[in-house]
């Protein structure tokens, strides 16, 4: 039975599968172009943000074809590509260990703290 | 961990409305289900291109031909969202264009219906694509996340085709004689395969209940019908033109209008290859492709020399 996909995408990609080597991890298809993840700054002073991807031959196509395919409307003023298989994630496996423990760390937040109304702005 | 487990632990992700992620466990009939219905999707928005790219040429004016082009575009990009939503999925975007070029995957009917004249450029926008925006906007909350979110970017832009469908037909409707003959007529041409859209009866659809459960479907076929027609038998007004179908009537009881048999002899006869551009359509995709093909490998070949230029000159 297949439980996970051969192919891993949209920055859903297990450490063990990527690692930055040159060659491709992926033989499902060959005579496929790379496929380059795509990030947008929507306007000067906000971060890049995921968009989706895209396949290219190579970084300058993937820039032109993310202009034409992610900012048709004037959604960005710049654009980040990298190609997927640089992309290293968290697997879902080890999601309760990860961030369980930051479930009982509730004085963290500002509003953990009871304080006198005259300084409760603070 | 059985597959029983992993299946419970699934439905209680999908029930609780958190969305399935592509490394998440999932049933292999749900991946499936999905990578058959998004491809579809896909393979509609692609070959949806060719009835509307006729009209490029021809259309009436500058203006209209500049928004043509961008609707066009805007599909190739839609396509192109919903390939990469497949793609999480683990199937590759060669596959699924040669499953499209051999006929084995489906795309939607109503691309199978010529554009004879430019007030169909205005039923498709109007009908075609209000069709298309009801399963979509309910596909956003559709419990795959990439799915989901590929929906909700389409969903943004889709709207902008369904206004400048109408007001094609709204500017015909308002012309002389003969303008609005033609805006009838395409009304009239497109009515019924709008419908079709929806897919088969409840009672006679296959993949609906799974599809409901594991929330990939929100509403039934007969449901999104339902409202489509409420929907449009109200809009029909403002153009001053009429619907073609003699039963179409206000229902007090149930509150919505009930409207007249479709043909499903005819819309069976479209999905199994019979339709009256089956073929034309698929020749084109294959053609576009085909010839295509030195522009893939030069590109790969350009890419391959930048790379061991920039190697050579690094070592």
């Amino acid at each position: 039975m297949n439980t996970f996909p051969r192919r891993f995408f949209y920055g859903d990609i297990p450490g063990d599968n990527t690692g930055g080597d040159s060659t491709p991890t992926s033989t499902a298809a060959a005579t496929d172009w790379p496929l380059w993840e795509i990030f947008i700054r929507s306007k000067q002073g906000l971060d890049h943000k995921h968009v989706g991807s895209l396949h290219a031959a190579d970084a300058r196509m993937a820039i032109e074809n993310a202009r034409d395919v992610y900012t048709r409307r004037l959604e960005g003023v710049s654009i980040w590509v990298v190609e997927s298989r640089y992309i290293h994630a968290s697997s879902p496996d080890e999601a309760d260990s990860l961030y369980e423990p930051a479930a009982d760390k509730i004085y963290r937040h500002p509003t953990f703290y009871q304080l006198p109304d005259e300084v409760n702005h603070m | 961990m059985p597959v029983q487990d992993m299946e419970k632990i699934f439905q209680d992700t999908v029930d609780r409305e958190v969305k399935i992620e592509p490394l998440n466990w999932m049933p292999d009939a749900y991946r499936k289900t999905l990578v058959r219905q998004i491809s579809q999707h896909a393979h509609s928005e692609i070959v949806g291109m060719l009835p509307e790219g006729a009209w490029i040429t021809r259309a009436p004016s500058l203006k209209r031909k500049a928004i043509l082009l961008a609707k066009v575009q805007d599909e190739a990009g839609h396509g192109l969202y919903l390939y990469s939503a497949a793609e999480t999925l683990g199937t590759s975007r060669e596959q699924m264009i040669d499953d499209l070029h051999t006929g084995k995957a489906k795309y939607s009917s109503i691309f199978n219906y010529p554009t004879v004249t430019w007030a169909d450029i205005g039923a498709i926008g109007w009908l075609v694509d209000g069709a298309a925006i009801l399963n979509q906007v309910m596909l956003c909350r559709t419990s795959y996340g990439p799915y989901a979110r590929a929906m909700v970017r389409i969903c943004k832009e889709e709207s902008f085709h369904q206004r400048q469908g109408f007001d094609i037909l709204l500017t015909l409707s308002n012309g002389t004689e003969e303008q609005r003959a033609m805006c009838q007529d395409a009304i009239n041409r497109w009515w019924w395969p709008s419908l079709m859209m929806f897919g088969p009866r409840d009672t006679e659809s296959t993949n609906s209940d799974q599809s409901m459960k594991w929330k990939i479907k929100r509403k039934t076929n007969d449901e999104l019908r339902q409202q489509f027609v409420d929907m449009c038998v109200e809009q029909v007004k403002v153009l001053g033109m009429t619907l073609p179908d003699p039963d179409l009537k206000w229902n007090e009881e149930s509150g919505h209008y009930d409207f007249g048999e479709i043909d499903w002899n005819e819309f069976w006869a479209v999905v199994k290859g019979n339709g009256p551009c089956n073929k034309e359509r698929l020749e084109a995709r294959r053609q576009a492709w085909e010839e295509g093909t030195w522009v893939r490998e030069a590109a790969a070949a350009h890419a391959a020399k930048q790379q061991s230029k920039k190697q050579a000159s690094a070592a």
